[in-house]
């Protein structure tokens, strides 16, 4: 029996070989090309004065985001504040306390779900149930909804990140006589950490470039954030105005603050990253 | 005849719907070692994991019958799992320690059940480590992570752990199978120094392994017991058919 002729397989291999490099040659390439345009515009933003004073108004000098920055840190460290205990106890039943029952695979379900719903509709939901009817715009409304999305995230990771914790590390904890808590906050908690830390990271990177669900919530504001229970001024929020408005330097500064915003998810992406190969060792 | 530790009647075990013991009887004489012997799957493993109820971490695992110990049924529903386990300390076939340091790894036992002051602590642990026969090789290293020793290491630094709460009972199940020969035989010496304090019940495939450090020998097949009775009768003169196969390598 004479085999066929090997050349047309072989030419298939290589073209779905070459394929396969270009589309992620093209995808680095985007990326690139997108951290070297908001770099080489958002550079000249950044001063002194960019972090230091408040906004002015179009065509007034000297002006900066102070506010801004503070009012996103404030914003997504409330978010994380409300949002990692609770995705990560959920995290702990999904993985631990309800492991196998069926509310468990409810639970898991619903988290999935709520990955996929689109920012601007949680924000839309907060509005109707934070803002109006208070009739106001509130740091809070924006952090519950930052929240909101940070939930599912931290969650799934952890139910992930606490299933990689193989059983037989509880059995011996259990077998010791320690109690169920101790077993997963002490044993499997410090078994799984880094990989914990690294789902609260990629969380707080995740929602710190959201606008959509700030726009509803949270709104913007000129003046220097002093309670979350009037509108905080924010970066997000302000990229969309500043980069909306027909001033130069205002358009400046959305590209600083979109730069600032891009440095911090990349540094919080590469921390974690760190993180997670430090847990592999 | 020996005192009973632990005396097991009719104990059936159910992994879902699948049955995998059938109501077996066992006595454990105490402060000896009784090993149980069989081929893979027979049920020695879950056997020994009803002594300590460690298989209700699994919701689909449940167990009838009765076992007690010391003439108490520890299948009732008022057992206090935790005061059960502390008594009922067990050992696996993987070598488990925490994610914390050789000395947190003994201490941590110790702190969830007695009130101890920092030097009665250190003294406990050292006692601990001395009676697992680890203490001269890491003395100088008990701020490592537990996961730095070696394999045949930190099997030892799982005795430590658990002897420190001061069981009364240890369940081994295949301790020796993940390591080396020359950690293998440390721990089988340290299963002879524990006869007469601890009653032990060792699972193992290693049939030299359980004529030499074995006072009782249990042979299961197919969830069910075979034969028991004095390690050496059922090694040199088996009653059973089945068990001299099985000894002798004819099956398993």
């Amino acid at each position: 029996m004479k085999p066929r002729p090997s050349t047309g397989r072989k030419l298939a291999d290589l073209v779905v070989k070459g394929l396969s490099i270009a589309a992620s040659l093209l995808g680095i390439f985007v990326l690139g090309w997108i951290l070297f345009e908001v770099g080489r515009r958002g550079i000249a933003a950044l001063n002194w004065d960019f972090f230091t004073q408040l906004p002015t108004p179009p065509g007034v000098d000297g002006g900066g985001l102070s506010s801004a920055i503070v009012g996103t840190l404030i914003i997504t460290a409330l978010a994380t504040v409300i949002g990692v205990p609770v995705g990560m106890m959920a995290g702990v039943y999904l993985a631990e306390v309800g492991k196998g029952t069926r509310l468990a695979s409810v639970v898991r379900f619903t988290i999935n779900v709520m990955m996929g719903i689109p920012s601007i509709i949680i924000g839309l939901f907060i509005y109707t149930i934070m803002v109006l009817p208070v009739g106001r715009f509130s740091g809070l409304a924006g952090a519950v909804a930052l929240a909101i999305i940070m939930l599912p995230v931290v969650a799934r990771t952890a139910d992930d990140m606490l299933n990689l914790v193989p059983n037989e590390l509880r059995e011996s904890a259990l077998a010791l006589g320690l109690p169920r808590w101790r077993v997963t906050f002490a044993v499997v908690f410090r078994s799984a950490k880094s990989g914990l830390v690294t789902g609260v990271l990629l969380a707080v990177a995740r929602v710190s470039g959201e606008t959509a669900p700030l726009l509803f919530t949270s709104l913007n504001s000129v003046y220097w954030p002093t309670s979350i229970s009037e509108p905080m001024s924010n970066l997000t929020v302000t990229i969309f105005n500043y980069a909306m408005s027909p001033y130069p330097d205002w358009q400046q500064a959305a590209w600083g603050a979109s730069l600032l915003i891009m440095a911090a998810v990349l540094f919080v992406n590469i921390i974690s990253r760190g993180m997670f190969r430090e847990r592999k060792k | 005849m020996n005192p009973i530790k632990i005396s097991t009647r009719g104990l059936t075990f159910f992994y879902g719907e699948q049955q995998v013991l059938f109501g077996n009887d066992l006595d454990i004489a105490q402060g000896k070692v009784t090993a149980i012997i069989g081929p893979s799957g027979c049920g020695k493993s879950t056997h020994i994991r009803v002594y300590n109820r460690i298989y209700e971490l699994y919701r689909d695992q449940r167990a009838t019958g009765r076992v007690l110990l010391d003439g108490k049924n520890i299948l009732a529903n008022d057992e206090d799992l935790i005061e059960l386990r502390r008594r009922v300390g067990m050992i696996f076939q993987k070598p488990t320690p925490f994610p914390m340091t050789v000395y947190d790894n003994v201490a941590y036992g110790l702190k969830m059940h007695y009130k101890l002051s920092r030097s009665e602590m250190r003294d406990r642990v050292e006692e601990a480590l001395k009676q697992a026969a680890l203490w001269d090789e890491v003395k100088d290293e008990l701020s490592r992570p537990g996961m730095a020793l070696s394999g045949g290491q930190q099997q030892r630094l799982c005795i430590a752990r658990a002897i420190a709460v001061e069981p009364e009972v240890l369940l081994m199940d295949e301790p020796t199978s993940a390591i080396d020969p020359v950690a293998t035989a440390r721990i089988e010496e340290l299963i002879e120094s524990f006869k007469g304090r601890y009653t032990v019940a060792i699972v193992t495939h290693n049939m030299q392994q359980a004529a030499r450090i074995s006072d009782f020998t249990a042979f299961f097949f197919e969830g069910k017991i075979v034969e028991f009775g004095a390690t050496e009768k059922i090694f040199t003169n088996p009653d059973e058919k089945q068990t001299e196969d099985y000894i002798t390598g004819r099956f398993g």
